[in-house]
């Protein structure tokens, strides 16, 4: 009859697998660039991991200092041998493993600090929020490379630990000033209001409904990450204030060609590709990432 | 009888989104004669907003005026017209005004600026004679202080200015027609009636027609002399304003007017049309307005409803037309019965 | 406004501040001895090492040598070179002009075409053109700064010998050529560097500048502008591009980090004679006075920029200029 007033109907059971890392997760597959970029990133990391495997050579070995240094690529050395005859295809495999873990570990390290940094002064507010982010203001005017060249140079002879960490150490300020904004903004949500009227700890709070919003932008900080420390490790290395010699990463392979680097082409090509190819793909996803959450808010 | 002014045959606009090909406009056909003002009425959803775009050819993909629509204006169909002849319509023998007024203007530039841009683009005036007429056109639309107003920025005036602001630039040019989608509905109420009587007065002074989108049937009454009601992408019901309010035929209209709370009638609860609005990729078979009439039988499943004429200038779509004792056996609507009842 | 910009110096002198304690830091947190190489090195004679003990107060309480420390940075008074024998103040300051030479050009330079790659990409938006140059874009945006400028030495010094091979002017020839020689000398020297630092920072501007287009080309006022019949272009030109420069200028203070780094690694490959190159070769000789001036040089250069930045980006939005 018109003139009844609605009822309402029932509300549907929610569906399964709508946590926002599988939401994101299937739109990346669903793009066509992306799951291109998830292949050659695949193939990269693959090829990484399975060095010790496929590697023709000896990374470090020098079997012959003065008939096979400086050789250009060929069949037996399809990515030509550098002045200390080593195989550098071996060395790219090799260094493919040690620039993407030192990536991994050093962004593991950043979102950690980042998070917890954040999420300190998000909750914490007040004046101990504004010292934090004068703090960080100040941090993040100092140009990355700067800021780890005048720690690295202090520290010669550093350990590869020791560089992710530094690495680590001088990446979080980007996600903390996001981090605290989530955290600023879901402070004063209806939700929690509702879970501290419901008695919840500060800390409960803060670990069972800030966190899992949180889920977005770190994961997408992630993966930017990764790639932003891998060139980063790439340029340090370069200097020589990287990864040390004569352990194979992507810049210290540069770094050994770079004396003569017209003749010795190779040795900044393929290693350079590689990184290019990686950083790439790595930003394809990211970017593919921050687009899906963004969407969904 | 004079021609139309426009005249708009089977127009049918579809979006073809990743769900399916949703028919937001279905076959709308009417006419807008000179100095008339037409009223289309109509909840959200329901393609008014889309009529009144797609009149100005403003549907961007994913959507698609299909190919057998017919918009007649000025001797020439605007859904065949070139870029550039559309583009000399735009902003000057048709406008259009819309409902966000905080939004609909450029941050970035004066007031006057923006009113004054529609004259360099049409008429070709040099920046000096653009703005001049800007001022005037502000001054003609109520604001106060035209001359030092027109050199603010948007953000300095309140909402109803900013209404009147826009009005001035959809009137510049002396356009044959204006398009209202909505005009008041994101203003405050004591501003709603200004604006409204601004348009009426306007309209007697310059003497373009309007067409009004609203889902108010207030506004209606106080606006427009003929009235098109849309439902599911149709029109459902056409009529003079008096005979529309006095005799609503189609049993939509007739839940519109009943949910109208009346002052001086005591009402415990609103009056509510029971369901929602079917989904306008997945139109029903026969008539779209079946699940919530309380009239609806066998036929009103079987067979979609022409619009069957009525009374004088009076079209409706419902068989009612044809049955009309039907309407002596209410029922509950069928989506109450088949949906959920709590209590 | 006036209150705004005073804000913002205010802020600028803290953080300023803030970069001189983490330097402190730096020297003093270090193991052993930052200036062990010099202090520990047999050649140097005693008397060298009593004065340096003596000048940096290495020998006096941690808070002590905080204050003189402070002291001599509000002098300007960045330390001792050891590898260049000179103050470090002396060398930065001649090596500055070249590296700000570079990072202007490159500034205009990249934004200049980043935003002409954006525009493009936005009126043919979804078409091969676009994703053409999205792809371009992303390959030179991934790019590590000194790969490519690797590449380009080789490429057009090598490869085709259009230009020198380093150095702000020829190192041989340049006394001896008229004016109208030294200028074009200098140009070909400049040009590469210039050139490389252009190309590394406009994929940045471009991805920038299309997001911040098609982010405004929605508004409601720009259908607005449609409705009054103006043309794609024009709507693109006048109404979107003018609000979408705003958020760019955002991007210019925020562009300054990333050109300064650019810059280090485009000075060392192409020696050329700015702070990128001193600081570059400091890390080399372990001079760490040098290195820890430059590191507080860019981060003040950096800190400037981005205020400067900000009082553009106030000026031009009419929303703040008002009030």
């Amino acid at each position: 009859m018109l003139g009844q007033t609605q009822d309402f109907e029932p509300i549907s059971p929610p569906r399964p697998r709508e946590t926002p890392l599988a939401l994101g997760v299937r739109r990346l597959l669903r793009g066509r660039s992306t799951r291109a970029a998830l292949v050659v990133l695949g193939i990269i990391v693959l090829a990484g991991l399975l060095a010790p495997l496929i590697a023709p050579y000896d990374p470090s070995a020098q079997p012959d200092i003065v008939a096979l240094k400086d050789l250009p690529p060929s069949f037996a050395h399809p990515f030509g041998t550098d002045p200390y005859s080593r195989d550098v295809l071996s060395r790219v495999l090799y260094g493919a493993r040690l620039s993407l873990l030192i990536g991994v570990l050093a962004t593991i390290v950043s979102l950690t600090l980042g998070v917890a940094y954040g999420a300190i002064a998000g909750y914490a507010g007040g004046l101990v929020d504004a010292v934090m982010m004068r703090v960080l203001d100040a941090f993040l005017s100092i140009p990355r490379l700067l800021l780890l060249i005048g720690v690295l140079v202090a520290w010669p002879r550093l350990s590869i630990g020791a560089l992710v960490l530094f690495l680590g150490f001088t990446g979080w300020f980007g996600l903390s000033r996001i981090v605290r904004g989530q955290v600023l903004a879901l402070k004063h949500a209806e939700f929690v209001t509702a879970a501290r009227a419901l008695g919840a700890s500060r800390r409960r709070i803060l670990l069972r409904h800030l966190l899992p919003n949180l889920v977005s932008p770190i994961v997408v900080a992630a993966t930017l990450g990764v790639a932003h420390v891998i060139v980063l490790e790439a340029g340090l290395s370069y200097l020589g204030i990287g990864v040390p010699q004569p352990q194979a990463s992507w810049g210290n392979i540069i770094q050994d060609g770079a004396d003569q680097v017209a003749t010795l082409w190779w040795m900044s090509l393929f290693p350079g590709l590689l990184m290019v190819f990686t950083v790439m793909t790595l930003n394809i996803l990211g970017e593919a990432l921050r687009d899906a959450y963004e969407r969904r808010s | 009888m004079t021609a139309p002014l426009l005249s708009i045959h089977d127009l049918r606009t579809w979006f073809y989104t990743e769900s399916g090909v949703a028919r937001a406009v279905d076959g709308v056909s009417f006419d807008i004669g000179a100095g008339e003002t037409v009223g289309i009425v109509g909840e959200s959803g329901c393609g008014k907003s889309v009529t009144a775009l797609s009149i100005l050819r403003l549907i961007q993909p994913p959507g698609r005026i299909e190919a057998g629509s017919r918009i007649e204006f000025e001797g020439r169909d605007i859904v065949t017209l070139g870029d550039e002849e559309i583009r000399d319509i735009r902003g000057n023998r048709i406008s259009m005004i819309f409902q966000e007024p905080m939004s609909a203007l450029n941050p970035v530039f004066t007031v006057g600026d923006q009113v004054a841009e529609v004259a360099r683009v049409h008429a070709g005036m040099s920046r000096r004679d653009a703005w001049e007429r800007a001022v005037e056109m502000l001054a003609l639309t109520g604001i106060p202080d035209a001359e030092s107003r027109a050199r603010q920025y948007p953000h300095q005036l309140s909402g109803g200015m900013r209404q009147r602001v826009l009005i001035a630039m959809a009137l510049m040019m002396k356009p044959a027609l204006v398009i209202a989608d909505e005009p008041t509905t994101a203003l405050d109420v004591t501003i709603q009636a200004q604006i409204l009587d601004l348009l009426v007065d306007l309209q007697k002074r310059i003497g373009t027609s309007i067409l009004m989108i609203t889902h108010d049937l207030g506004v209606i009454a106080e606006t427009t002399s003929r009235v098109i009601v849309m439902y599911a992408g149709e029109i459902v019901e056409q009529a003079d304003v008096d005979e529309l309010f006095a005799k609503p035929h189609h049993p939509y209209t007739e839940g519109l007017m009943h949910s109208m709370p009346h002052i001086g009638h005591d009402q415990e609860r609103l009056n509510v049309i029971p369901g929602t609005v079917p989904a306008p990729t997945d139109w029903p078979h026969g008539c779209r307005f079946r699940d919530r009439c309380p009239y609806s039988w066998e036929r009103c499943e079987q067979e979609h409803p022409p619009l069957y004429q009525v009374g004088v200038d009076h079209a409706s779509r419902c068989h009612l037309a044809i049955e009309p004792e039907r309407r002596n056996h209410p029922h509950p609507p069928l989506v109450v019965e088949e949906g959920v009842a709590a209590a | 406004m006036l209150r705004y910009v005073a804000g913002r110096l205010v802020q600028a002198a803290v953080i300023v501040a803030i970069v001189a304690t983490i330097s402190f830091a730096l020297i003093h947190v270090a193991p052993g001895d930052p200036f062990s190489a010099v202090l520990d090195n047999p050649n140097v004679s005693e008397n060298v090492r009593a004065t340096l003990r003596a000048q940096y107060g290495l020998d006096r309480p941690l808070p002590e040598q905080f204050v003189r420390y402070v002291g001599q940075l509000a002098r300007g008074d960045l330390g001792w070179s050891f590898s260049h024998d000179r103050p470090v103040r002396e060398v930065l300051a001649s090596a500055l002009p070249n590296t700000l030479l570079l990072m202007v050009i490159a500034l205009v330079g990249s934004f200049a075409l980043g935003i002409l790659i954006a525009l493009i990409q936005v009126a043919r938006r979804g078409s091969a053109i676009d994703h053409t140059l999205s792809g371009i874009s992303l390959f030179f945006f991934s790019m590590p700064d000194f790969w490519l400028a690797i590449l380009a030495l080789l490429a057009f010094t090598y490869w085709l010998p259009l230009f020198p091979v380093g150095g702000a002017v020829d190192p041989v020839m340049h006394e001896y050529m008229g004016l109208g020689g030294r200028i074009l000398d200098r140009l070909r020297h400049l040009a590469l560097p210039a050139l490389t630092l252009t190309v590394l920072a406009s994929p940045g501007v471009a991805r920038y500048q299309r997001a911040a287009l098609l982010d405004v080309l929605p508004a409601d006022y720009i259908r607005t502008a449609r409705l009054k019949g103006l043309t794609e272009r024009e709507i693109l030109r006048r109404h979107a591009l003018r609000n979408a420069l705003l958020p760019i200028i955002s991007l210019l203070g925020l562009s300054f980090p990333a050109l300064l780094t650019g810059a280090f690694f485009i000075e060392k490959i192409f020696a050329w004679p700015g702070m990128g190159l001193a600081v570059v070769n400091a890390i080399g000789t372990r001079d760490y006075p040098l290195v820890v001036g430059g590191v507080i040089l860019g981060s003040i250069m950096v800190t400037v920029g981005s205020l400067l930045a900000d009082l553009l980006y106030a000026w031009a939005d009419p929303r703040l200029r008002a009030h």
